[in-house]
């Protein structure tokens, strides 16, 4: 197959946010995550946990709690301020101070009729979900010391809420605390803090379960108010508490970084009918404290200060071993920060509050395989540019010839000239962009820099036509199909002609540019397309699905390949249906247009179509094999799938005009590193 | 090493009118390792389970029958083979009550032996020459069976050996004072005829052994004169090769037998190093004592002290059948304490002298001249036999005479290091009698096999590193150092502190080169110290202040150990995360795909 110069790039210093909260809707399978920096993730659990949505985060807005009211998504932070989710325009719909300062907690009932939160003033408030928004309905007692932690009974009518040193119960219809729970302080010096009560579950059979800061967790009968145990699971804080659907099981999140289950059953096989709450299980795959927790259908959903989220199956639920049965850890987004000027040698990273431009280094001379080059010239940061206002960065792009530059928050679009000459770079912001440029979702420029293309709400596309002298709107591609989701894909042709477009709903569009209209429509897959791409020579459009599955199209004759078709009859290995991360990137070798290119986390892969399919008893990883073989061996060997580990921690793969690749790459160590101690340093073999 | 353990009995034996003759005809396994197939010489056939030594099963002919073969387990059929009066063959299986009804068919020759093993099919061979898969012939029981040996020539000895897809029946006939051997290749069948070397006594073979190693057949035979040979035959066979070749033979171990002969002895190889020699009577014991001991051939040196099978050896002697498991380890130095009922004699190597030498009669400067001229030769196999008869002479004269102690042509001697104390047990106690600390030093140096009683005369004579650093066997060192006096105790208790103080002080500056005790040496003879004398050391005033010393020590160096235990189990994380290559933020690489 050949030789690639590769260069490794380590320097894009991308820093994940800790995980705040969690909230898993059962329903639609989607899990709303809140990170530290006020951003939200919409992963969809029917989807191999595929990233779906980011709603990116602003500096002012703090998550301490996200809830599902149907399909709506709430969060309440310690801003004072309740907020909820445009999840087709991925920005906040609506704000609400609740004048209670700090809120700490909410939820909402079971007939999803009401939330409560929790304030810092000591007030449980009461808001009545409307159509629309929603509305102050009252507060309950009011109680000295501020509301940490709440749950509601399934009736909906008692509340249990953590505070300082005790659990109150509260009768909702009066808003009457019936019930004071006093929590116990922690042991020896921490006898004279506060024991915060972080988490409450409110079981049916009115069974109060209760983690707090000395570590312990608690069993109580809600009617009368008694203590049924005490379960002393760490020296330091259990933070959070989920129960399981059937409320058979209650899982627990440590400081630590432990996640230890407790399960409803009886100590023995004789008493079957006396059963009580029995820690059972340990898990410990954090390392920092675990902030949030869902128990779902058939696994432990955690996340927490050390940023990964952790999809930990429950064996006992699976007949099989397969992909769905594996632990899987998400550490990096399912999108790209990082975009490549292939003819300039450029690289734009992603950061939330700001944009980096570097320029590649380069060698001299060559080597053969597993050399690494002397550097005649290092890498260079050309540029930081700052985001303006409090906004995050939500997408950004650089054009190939890396003239151009553009970001975009949720408030606005910013346009950048930018001039290398030598070692000089001039960056001019470009002024007076269309009005109806507000914000996008997704930008890209076309190949040879005169257009850009930003993804806009309800599926549309803006057109803009760039020029020296001005930046014009041009026109706003639309779906037909009517689709509200927000785009998460956009790529275009090299010879500038077709644009494609991929949206939450799966649906894939191909418009033509030039005249301006929408070619046709992809199939409808029923996995969301994790990367694209269009070929540089055929045109083909090569699609890479959640659940790995690879198809190509033929924009031209608007039907699927040859060799689409051929892949699909023969079906993909097994071990490439196993991969637990997504490929997030499809680029081609216009000198060789018979490869593809793509990359997930862990792997870099060429497919080469000239080559046979792989079958299920072909050797799928077979590059050590190839290696050992004699060039005579070697071809009846081969097939398409060429796949190099080499590289880790992948962010981003692609390939220059020289030919030379470049591989960025983010040890997950390096990010570990970054992050604060954890509360339990371990000693030397203690 | 090799090492015999406890032995216990399997069952009673019932003494034959002819007290020679083994009441036994043949212990063979079936499909559990546990289990033994004893077949006694006359009617019975019985099934033990080894290890809780009851009989599982018994089956027996009817009266005015007799057993002429021991019953085999055949491994592929799950039955039981037994020949009775010379040409009747019975299978049976387990649960199988009577042999009678069992099946049996009838053959035309008579029958030496059926042989089986695990993983092939069983043979028949019969008593003349002629082999058959025991399937062929049972299918044709009526088949024509050839005459291989000549009319004189009786089978002496046969096994089967099945290993790798290849089959082999060996036998040995004896025909007028000759012997030979034959190896007949099963699948193809091949047939080869060895002659064995005649011993100068012209005697037979007592007893032979096969096996078969690194693809080659091993045959090991004893003569009753006590040498052991062994003969190697190629397993892949020469076809086409005709006639009797004659079969190169190497002496492996030459037995102490004195002016006698062995009547009755068996010698079993247990691995390349270790033979094990059974056999009645012994010259140097009582009569009527058995022996059983393995000599490592390497060393030519006593090792433990047959019948060979799955780590254990059968042993009928007397009136019961002996179970000995054994072990055996490739460990050069390791002795092996005799323990077993039926071996107490001491076994020694002996050598024959054979012509006078000045070393019997000369002044002591003409044995030095001998002495310094044997060494020079340096024939490495010579040497080794000279060597150790000279020792023996010397220190045998020497404890005769008085007057005569050659101290440089002993510790010349020693020096070569083809001594060691089985080979002449008199040295070291010579030199201890003689006050001759440099000998007593450099044998305690050189020689692998001091026993511990030898060890502690030792000590009780001096105390030194080398005493520390002589191998031993807690179990049977303790014994013999309860003959320590009290005072020797506490002697030899703050000698191993001060050395035990000494080195971990300067760990790193011992001096290279000099020969000193580890750590771990000095403490195991601490701990054995104390097991032996503990009460008495509890109870003597005067070792009150040194123990409690010792404990306040033991107690912080135990500290310290714990310290360092958590330290390296911290730095064996260290070692296990896979050291990554110390790659820079940036770098240029070329990486090749196929």
């Amino acid at each position: 197959m050949g030789e690639f110069k590769v260069h490794r790039v380590r320097f894009f210093d991308y820093m994940p946010t800790a995980i705040r909260a969690m909230a898993f809707n059962a329903h639609t399978e989607r899990l709303a995550l809140g990170r530290m920096d006020g951003s939200v993730e919409i992963f969809n659990f029917a989807d191999r946990y595929f990233q779906e949505k980011v709603i990116p985060g602003k500096d002012s807005r703090s998550i301490e709690a996200l809830c599902w009211v149907g399909g709506r998504l709430f969060s309440a932070g310690l801003n004072g301020e309740i907020t909820e989710y445009d999840l087709e325009n991925l920005r906040p719909k609506y704000s609400l101070e609740a004048y209670g300062g700090p809120i700490w907690t909410i939820t909402s009932n079971s007939q999803g009729a009401h939330l409560a939160i929790g304030c810092e003033d000591g007030t449980v408030k009461l808001f009545e979900v409307l159509e629309e928004s929603i509305q102050f309905e009252r507060n309950l007692d009011r109680q000295k010391g501020r509301i940490i932690s709440l749950s509601w009974h399934p009736s909906g009518t008692q509340i249990a809420a953590g505070m300082m040193d005790m659990i109150r119960v509260f009768d909702v219809p009066t808003g009457r605390a019936v019930q004071r729970l006093l929590v116990d302080r922690g042991f020896g010096g921490s006898k004279s803090r506060e024991t915060v009560v972080w988490s409450v579950v409110f079981l049916s059979d009115y069974t109060i379960i209760s983690g707090d800061s000395a570590g312990k967790v608690q069993v109580w009968d809600g009617h009368t108010g008694t203590l049924v145990k005490t379960h002393l699971v760490t020296k330091w804080d259990v933070l959070a508490l989920s129960v399981s659907k059937d409320e058979s099981s209650v899982v627990v999140g440590t400081s630590e970084g432990t996640v230890i289950q407790f399960q409803f059953i009886a100590p023995t096989l004789q008493q079957q009918q006396d059963k009580e709450w029995v820690r059972t299980r340990t898990f410990k795959n954090h390392t920092h404290d675990v902030r949030a927790l869902a128990e779902i259908e058939t696994a432990i959903v955690s996340g927490g200060m050390d940023t990964q989220l952790v999809v930990r199956p429950l064996l006992e639920k699976f007949d099989e071993r397969s992909h769905a049965s594996a632990l899987r850890k998400i550490q990096f987004p399912h999108r790209n920060l990082v975009f490549c000027a292939k003819k300039a040698g450029l690289l734009l990273f992603q950061f939330p509050g700001q944009l980096e431009l570097w320029r590649l280094g380069e060698s001299d001379g060559h080597g053969k395989p597993g050399d690494s080059l002397p550097l005649k010239r290092k890498p260079e940061k050309l540029l930081h540019l700052k985001r303006k206002g409090e906004d995050h960065i939500c997408c950004s792009a650089l054009s190939s010839c890396g003239g151009w530059l553009a970001y975009s928050t949720m408030s606005s679009v910013r346009l950048y000239r930018l001039q290398t000459d030598n070692n000089d770079i001039s960056i001019s912001k470009v002024p007076k962009l269309p009005k109806i440029l507000r914000s996008a979702h997704q930008l890209c420029f076309s190949s040879d820099s005169s257009k850009l293309f930003a993804a806009s709400s309800q599926s549309s596309v803006l057109v803009i036509a760039l020029s020296q002298s001005e930046c014009k709107y041009v026109h706003t591609l639309k779906p037909k199909s009517g689709s509200r989701q927000p785009i998460h894909l956009m790529t275009n042709s090299v010879d500038g002609k077709w644009l494609a477009t991929a949206n939450s709903d799966c649906e894939i569009h191909v418009y033509n540019v030039q005249k301006l209209k929408l070619h046709c429509i992809v199939p409808v897959y029923g996995s969301c397309p994790s990367a694209m791409g269009i070929h540089p020579t055929t045109n083909n459009l090569t699609m890479v699905h959640a659940d790995q599955q690879i198809f190509e199209y033929s924009i031209v004759e608007k039907q699927y390949t040859d060799w689409s078709r051929k892949l699909q009859k023969q079906g993909l290995h097994n071990l490439w249906l196993d991969r637990d991360t997504p490929v997030t990137h499809v680029t081609f070798n216009p000198k060789n247009p018979e490869q593809i290119l793509l990359h997930d986390m862990h792997m870099f892969c060429i497919i080469d179509q000239s080559l046979p399919l792989p079958d299920q008893k072909t050797q799928f990883y077979n590059q050590m094999t190839l290696r050992s073989l004699s060039e005579q061996e070697r071809p009846s060997h081969l097939h398409a799938f060429k796949i190099c580990k080499t590289f880790q921690d992948l962010l981003s793969v692609s390939l220059l005009d020289d030919q030379s690749l470049v591989m960025v790459e983010r040890p997950l160590l390096a990010i570990t590193c970054q992050l604060p101690a954890p509360v339990r340093q371990k000693k030397f073999a203690t | 090493m090799a090492a015999l353990y406890e032995e216990f009995t399997l069952c009673g034996l019932v003494q034959t009118q002819n007290a020679s003759d083994s009441p036994i005809q043949g212990i063979e396994r079936d499909g559990d390792s546990d289990h033994a197939v004893v077949t006694d010489s006359t009617r019975s056939v019985t099934l033990y389970k080894v290890s809780d030594q009851k009989p599982l099963g018994s089956w027996t002919v009817k009266q005015g029958q007799l057993l002429t073969c021991p019953a085999v387990f055949n491994f592929q059929t799950k039955e039981y083979v037994v020949v009775s009066d010379n040409k009747v063959i019975r299978v049976w299986k387990d649960e199988d009550l009577n042999l009678d009804k069992a099946f049996k068919a009838t053959v035309t020759a008579d029958v030496w032996r059926v042989h089986s093993a695990p993983g092939g099919e069983p043979v028949v061979l019969f008593q003349r020459g002629a082999v058959r898969f025991l399937d062929s012939l049972l299918s044709a029981p009526q088949q024509p069976i050839e005459d291989v040996l000549s009319e004189e020539e009786v089978i002496r000895w046969s096994t089967n050996i099945v290993a790798e897809e290849q089959h082999f029946v060996l036998f040995t006939t004896e025909q007028k004072g000759e012997c030979c051997l034959y190896v007949q290749r099963l699948n193809p069948n091949t047939l080869q005829k060895y002659r064995l070397e005649r011993e100068d006594s012209g005697a037979s073979p007592l007893s032979f052994s096969a096996s078969l190693r690194d693809k080659h057949l091993n045959l090991l035979y004893l003569y009753p004169n006590g040498c052991v040979y062994q003969s190697v035959v190629a397993a892949r066979g020469y076809v086409g090769l005709e006639g009797v070749q004659a079969l190169p033979r190497s002496l492996r171990l030459r037995l102490a037998v004195g002016e006698g002969e062995l009547g009755a002895a068996s010698a079993v190889a247990l691995d390349e190093a270790h033979v094990a020699v059974v056999g009645v009577p012994h010259p140097s014991a009582r009569t009527g004592k058995d022996f059983l001991c393995i000599w490592n051939t390497n060393f030519q040196t006593l090792q433990a002290g047959i019948l060979r099978n799955w780590r254990k050896l059968f042993v009928p002697h007397g009136k019961a059948l002996s179970v000995i498991p054994y072990d055996c380890q490739n460990h050069p130095s390791g002795r092996i304490s005799i323990k077993c009922n039926c071996s107490q004699g001491n076994v020694k190597l002996g050598v024959n002298c054979v012509q006078p030498q000045p070393h019997q009669t000369g002044p002591v400067d003409e044995v030095q001249r001998e002495v310094e001229a044997l060494v020079s030769r340096g024939d490495a196999q010579d040497l080794q036999l000279s060597v150790g008869q000279l020792a023996c002479h010397l220190v045998a004269r020497s404890q005769a005479e008085t007057a005569f102690y050659t101290p440089v042509a002993l510790a010349q001697l020693v020096q070569t290091q083809f001594l060691c104390h089985s080979v002449c047990p008199g040295l070291l106690l010579l030199s201890l009698e003689h006050k001759d600390y440099f000998l007593c030093q450099l044998c305690l140096q050189l020689f692998p096999d001091i026993p511990e009683v030898v060890t502690c005369a030792c000590l009780k004579t001096f105390i030194s590193n080398e005493v520390l650093q002589t191998p031993y066997s807690d179990n049977f060192l303790l014994p013999h150092l309860k003959d320590l006096d009290t005072q020797q105790v506490i002697l030899f208790l703050q000698y191993l502190q001060f050395v035990y103080l000494k080195y971990s002080q300067d760990v790193y500056t011992q001096t290279p080169g000099l020969r000193s005790p580890t750590m771990t040496q000095i403490i195991d003879w601490v701990c054995l110290l104390l097991d032996a004398h503990f009460t008495v050391l509890v109870m003597a005033p005067d070792a009150k202040g040194l123990l409690s010393n010792l404990q306040s020590f033991v107690k912080s160096q135990v500290k310290l150990f714990s310290e360092l235990g958590k330290i390296e189990s911290s730095l064996q994380e260290l070692h296990k995360m896979k050291l990554s290559k110390d790659i820079s933020q940036y770098s240029i690489e070329v990486i090749e795909l196929f």
